[in-house]
């Protein structure tokens, strides 16, 4: 069987790959997202621009101080969530008795301030950020020719994403941040500083953009606007999937990343689209989304 | 409640009115026509999302949809099928009130800041949308738009002309989002910000009052984009994508939300500062961000919203 429905298999399972890949960052995004609105309540617009600052940070490293691919995962996620506490105990933490509009517009305004800052010292075009020599070339897997780089990055994210569920749905310290996503002030209560809790559930969110930054940077390039539009798919996947699940988050990014993947084979006109039409029929069907419980 | 007479009409909102009146009808002569044209564009598209944000406390952002796409049909009417302006206006409100009136079904199943992300996430839906459709273009949007006849009667490629059929359109907007604002329904509306739980056990239909809200908003919004198109001669992808309903929440929450005036304010501020300092290109957006952060944290009242509390009055 060379051909399904009349597209050849090598280009549906290349479209596959790349929905794959595509949904691996819709995951890592919609979980950070997802883990810093349930302690919160705030949706993270600044989430797009925090991904961005995780690939410039993995092209400072390499271009002004020669560190590698390697390290800058693990440097870039720890600076940028330095930088995410920072701006949770300068600003956030000001606005947690107000609508929870006025968290989105807050860092909806820091999105446009440190993407206009990049944009004006770099310009739009990208920078290219090659890939590490460990991961350079392929596997022929005889139904597909599969770049090493491109398969590290999905088993990274699965296992990421399964890492932070474990955390937060099997350990102790996650059952005190279920605890006090429920109710704060009864958790403070039993002696838990909830206060640094919430700031460090804001660091880790954002580390966990940077850090799929960093992945995404020899894939798509870095560029000042490579996250500004795929917030708002990544928004759209939480809508979809109901912000309150961490399951939700994960199996509704790969998922959706994958179905756009076949829209390119069979409809590529449609591809830019797809997710938000998903969104439209999970609204009209269940709105508090898939994973969701309407409140 | 209805039919007493307004008391929120003191003398500080007839005296802003006539001072706005005033400023507005001196503006042309006093600068070149084409910016206070494009203040009120964007001050009537600014009142249309405040009607919704501030008064029916529905966060949209998404709102360059309507404003956009009513530009682009009223400049496809003109341009390709050679409709006089009033039928190309007319054209595109009812496109911005069809698309409003799908988006709005579908919005309001969800509260809150699930709102604002389903208006953002449909917005960009309809911004591909514009993007890949022949008629808008591409990058290039439509072009050359000609201002023609109004009503067959008066050239509109006159700049004065235009200028006081922009005016007359732009105050009879207002005074339309005035009259909706202190209308029974618009006390319902603003019952239904407060306490969306309570209208409903006082028995009120919630979904068809947010409905209704959202489509007057997006018809209003559509009334501003349809104008714009016709002063500029052009229709492009700026007035759908999703910054240009930042810049319009931006708008609204620098002059004061939940304010007559606030709206229109922010709009002057705004365009004035993409006008005077464009050469500066993208520091302007570093700017908005900071005004928004600042605006947020320290400023939430606005302008004209710090102007009331200090005068105790409502403007």
């Amino acid at each position: 069987m060379d051909s399904f429905f009349g597209v050849p298999m090598r280009a549906l399972f290349g479209q596959l790959l790349v929905g794959l890949i595509n949904g691996s960052f819709y995951a890592l995004l919609s979980l950070g997202l997802a883990v810093i609105f349930g302690l919160l309540n705030i949706v993270n617009f600044a989430h797009g621009a925090q991904y961005m600052l995780g690939g410039f940070c993995a092209y400072f490293l390499l271009s002004k101080a020669g560190i590698g691919y390697w390290w800058a995962l693990a440097i870039a996620p720890v600076a940028v969530g330095i930088f995410g506490i920072v701006i949770e105990r300068l600003m956030l933490s000001k606005l947690y008795q107000l609508d929870h509009i006025y968290g989105l517009l807050l860092t909806f305004g820091i999105a446009l301030v440190v993407q206009g800052l990049f944009l004006n010292e770099y310009g739009s075009s990208g920078l290219q950020y090659a890939i590490p020599d460990e991961l350079v070339g392929g596997a022929n897997l005889g139904f597909m020719f599969l770049p090493k780089y491109r398969g590290w990055v999905i088993v990274a994210s699965i296992v990421v994403c399964f890492g932070t569920w474990f955390v937060i749905e099997k350990t102790k310290l996650g059952s005190y941040l279920r605890a006090a996503t429920e109710n704060p002030s009864l958790v403070q209560a039993f002696g838990v500083n909830v206060a640094r809790m919430i700031t460090l559930t804001y660091g880790f969110g954002v580390a966990l953009a940077a850090f799929a930054g960093v992945m995404a940077a020899p894939i798509y390039q870095v560029s000042p606007q490579m996250g500004a539009e795929l917030i708002i798919v990544v928004f759209a996947v939480v809508v979809i999937g109901g912000m309150g699940s961490i399951v939700g988050a994960i199996v509704t990014g790969f998922v959706l990343g994958l179905i756009e993947g076949l829209t390119k084979v069979f409809y590529p006109e449609a591809s830019n689209t797809v997710i938000f039409l998903v969104m439209t029929i999970v609204l009209m069907i269940k709105p508090a989304g898939l994973f969701g419980t309407q409140k | 409640m209805a039919n007493t007479p307004d008391p929120a009409v003191g003398t500080p909102l007839r005296v802003a009115f006539a001072l706005m009146l005033a400023v507005l009808a001196i503006a042309p002569f006093a600068v070149y026509p084409v910016f206070p044209m494009k203040v009120m564009c964007f001050a009537l598209f600014a009142c249309a999302f405040n009607l919704l944000l501030g008064f029916g406390g529905l966060m949209s952002f998404g709102h360059a949809m309507f404003f956009g796409t009513a530009g682009y049909v009223c400049a496809h009417a003109t341009k390709a099928w050679g409709l006089q302006p009033e039928f190309a206006l007319l054209l595109g409100i009812a496109a911005a009130v069809l698309l409003g009136g799908a988006v709005g079904m579908i919005a309001i199943r969800r509260q809150g800041i699930y709102f604002a992300m389903i208006t953002l996430a449909l917005s960009q839906m309809v911004y591909f949308f514009y993007l890949q459709a022949p008629f808008t273009f591409g990058e290039d949007g439509i072009q050359n738009v000609p201002r023609g006849r109004l009503f067959g009667l008066i050239d509109l490629s006159n700049i004065m002309a235009m200028y006081f059929v922009v005016f007359a359109i732009f105050v009879a907007g207002f005074l339309v989002i005035y009259r909706v604002i202190h209308s029974p329904f618009g006390q319902v509306l603003k019952t239904i910000r407060e306490n969306e739980m309570r209208a409903i056990s006082l028995g009120y239909d919630v979904n068809r009052y947010k409905l209704l809200a959202f489509l007057l908003s997006a018809a209003l919004a559509g009334v501003a984009g349809s104008i714009k198109a016709l002063v500029f001669g052009l229709a492009s992808l700026t007035d759908v994508h999703f910054s240009m309903s930042g810049e319009v929440v931006l708008m609204t929450l620098l002059g004061g939300l939940g304010t007559i005036f606030g709206p229109v304010v922010g709009a002057l501020i705004i365009v004035g500062m993409e006008n005077y300092f464009a050469r500066l290109g993208s520091w302007v957006t570093v700017a908005q961000g900071g005004m928004f952060i600042i605006c947020v944290l320290a400023f939430r009242r606005g302008v004209i919203g710090e102007i009331s509390h200090y005068l105790k009055k409502p403007l």
